[in-house]
């Protein structure tokens, strides 16, 4: 209680030590643009973690559930191996369902490399089988000695070759989404305190008058620091709503589009964003903090 | 205590204790040392060798908050009159009782009397930059004294003002200091020292080549 106190107590402010501290001129504007210039690319930062975060999870959950036979064998013996390889399958302990693809299927799959009207019958291509796993999943290995040793021709894909690599790639954007939200608050308290510096040496003058009466640090830093906080606060509030219009303007999540359309914010996600002002508050906060103490402890 | 700047040796040797409501002129030359004698009083500055006890406490073991706790039972008036120009005259004389916390209607109606004791009472709207010279230090004075102080350390607290003005603040000086305030007054005006030697005992101290030194009876 008491430390809520205490925020309401700060946020209230003393009036009195306000008037003391003069208006502190460009600074104002500097940290009200900065936190809001911040508070913008945050959003993006953060939608495009959260995003990257959806994806390798889907990716990774999605290819983990599946894998693929493919049987390669003369035309005759396709059929009859394509039987043979859904018979072992089914027996399979692991395997919810598998079903060879129809033709249909085959050329929706390679139509974006050799366009719709590819002429399958002509060509000696592969039969596919798709495999979906139960939650504990098959015996890759057994399931391949299986499979040699009734369907010469078939060949288990569990995808486990370039699964690996998207979803490490996933977590990698993930990753540089928050290192990039880190480096943001750093550069904002930087500004911050270089803004708040500006403003004390303007006001040398009015902190020597308040310490020749007997005023301590707190009381001259805590009028500094209010001041910068709320600016950031408000700053960060305006750069976080013109962030979250501009999402919204994004296009939506769509399989035409890909990765790219899906940077959005989805469901409860979109209430993080509260948590951006108030961050930026705190980083202005601390950063008004060391730098009004530190030009305080320089001063008689 | 010694002290030093950057420029050389500004005290050697310098032994002093302003005893409870005494009276104290310190004289001596321009650039004697009398602005950084009272800063050294007043903890503003730390001696270079030596001691400075404000209170009994050594002000090289004090924190800063006990400085500025200090400092709310030292009146300090400043040769240059330091006010804050953005706020009014008022305001300005209320800036300790506002920095200490006190928000009692009691040190507010002291403040009224105190402008009125200091002839200020129709200047409490006006701005530091619109006062004369005179009234910019009666103020100052009354600023230093709105805390009730037990010490008043004024450096040429008649530097800026006419003979009549400066008999007038010794006045109030003197008659602070038959209620028990302690007064120490850097000044190069002998005539306003042998003025105030009429009405109280006054030590008179001197500035010279780096000491402190009793001023004889010439003065």
């Amino acid at each position: 209680m008491s430390a809520l106190r205490s925020v309401i107590d700060f946020a209230i402010g003393d009036a009195q030590a306000e008037k003391a501290v003069p208006p502190t001129g460009f600074t104002v504007r500097l940290t009200v643009f900065s936190a809001a210039a911040m508070a913008f690319l945050v959003v993006f930062a953060l939608a495009l973690s959260l995003a990257a975060g959806r994806l390798a999870d889907r990716w990774s959950d999605e290819l983990a559930r599946s894998a693929t036979v493919r049987i390669s064998a003369p035309v005759e013996q396709m059929a009859a191996q394509t039987e043979a390889a859904l018979n072992v399958l089914r027996t399979t302990e692991g395997v919810e369902s598998a079903r060879a693809l129809t033709l249909e299927e085959q050329r929706e799959l390679l139509a974006p490399w050799f366009g719709p009207e590819l002429p399958l019958d002509a060509l000696p291509l592969p039969q596919m089988i798709e495999v979906i796993e139960t939650a504990s999943g098959f015996d890759g290995d057994g399931l391949r000695l299986r499979l040699a040793g009734e369907v010469p021709g078939a060949v288990l894909d569990n995808h486990a070759r370039w699964r690996g690599p998207l979803v490490s790639a996933a977590s990698s954007l993930r990753l540089l989404g928050w290192v990039s939200i880190i480096l943001i608050a750093f550069a904002t308290g930087a500004m911050i305190t270089l803004a708040a510096n500006a403003a004390l040496a303007a006001n040398a003058q009015v902190i020597a008058v308040m310490r020749l009466v007997g005023a301590r640090d707190s009381y001259i830093a805590q009028a500094f620091m209010r001041r910068f906080t709320l600016r950031a606060l408000a700053g960060a509030a305006a750069g976080t709503v013109f962030g979250a219009l501009a999402l919204l303007l994004l296009p939506s999540a769509s399989e035409e589009g890909g990765f790219l359309t899906g940077l959005g914010l989805q469901g409860a996600h979109w209430l993080l964003l509260i948590l951006i002002p108030i961050l930026a508050a705190v980083v202005a906060f601390l950063a008004t903090r060391l730098a009004a103490h530190n030009t305080l402890r320089s001063l008689t | 205590m010694a002290h030093s700047y950057s420029g050389g040796e500004l005290f050697n040797e310098v032994s002093l204790r302003l005893a409870p409501g005494s009276f104290h002129f310190l004289t001596g030359p321009s650039g004697s040392g009398k602005t950084t004698f009272l800063k050294l009083c007043y903890g503003a500055l730390v001696p270079s060798s030596g001691v400075v006890r404000i209170f009994d406490d050594d002000v090289r073991q004090m924190s800063r908050d006990d400085i500025a706790l200090a400092r709310r039972r030292v009146g300090v008036v400043h040769q240059d009159c330091q006010f804050l120009d953005h706020l009014s005259l008022q305001e300005n004389l209320a800036l300790p009782l506002t920095v200490s916390g006190h928000e009692a209607l009691d040190d507010y109606a002291n403040l009224k009397e105190l402008m009125g004791w200091v002839g200020l009472t129709s200047r409490a709207d006006a701005l530091p930059p619109e006062l004369s010279g005179g009234e910019r230090q009666r103020a100052a004075l009354a600023r230093a004294l709105i805390m009730s102080p037990d010490v008043i350390l004024a450096d040429e607290p008649t530097g800026n003002v006419d003979w009549e003005m400066s008999q007038r603040l010794l006045t109030l000086l003197i008659e602070l200091n038959r209620m028990g305030k302690t007064i120490m007054i850097a000044t190069h005006d002998l005539g306003l020292i042998r003025a105030a030697k009429n009405h109280v005992q006054a030590r008179v101290l001197r500035i010279s080549e780096r000491r402190l030194q009793l001023a004889g009876a010439d003065l």
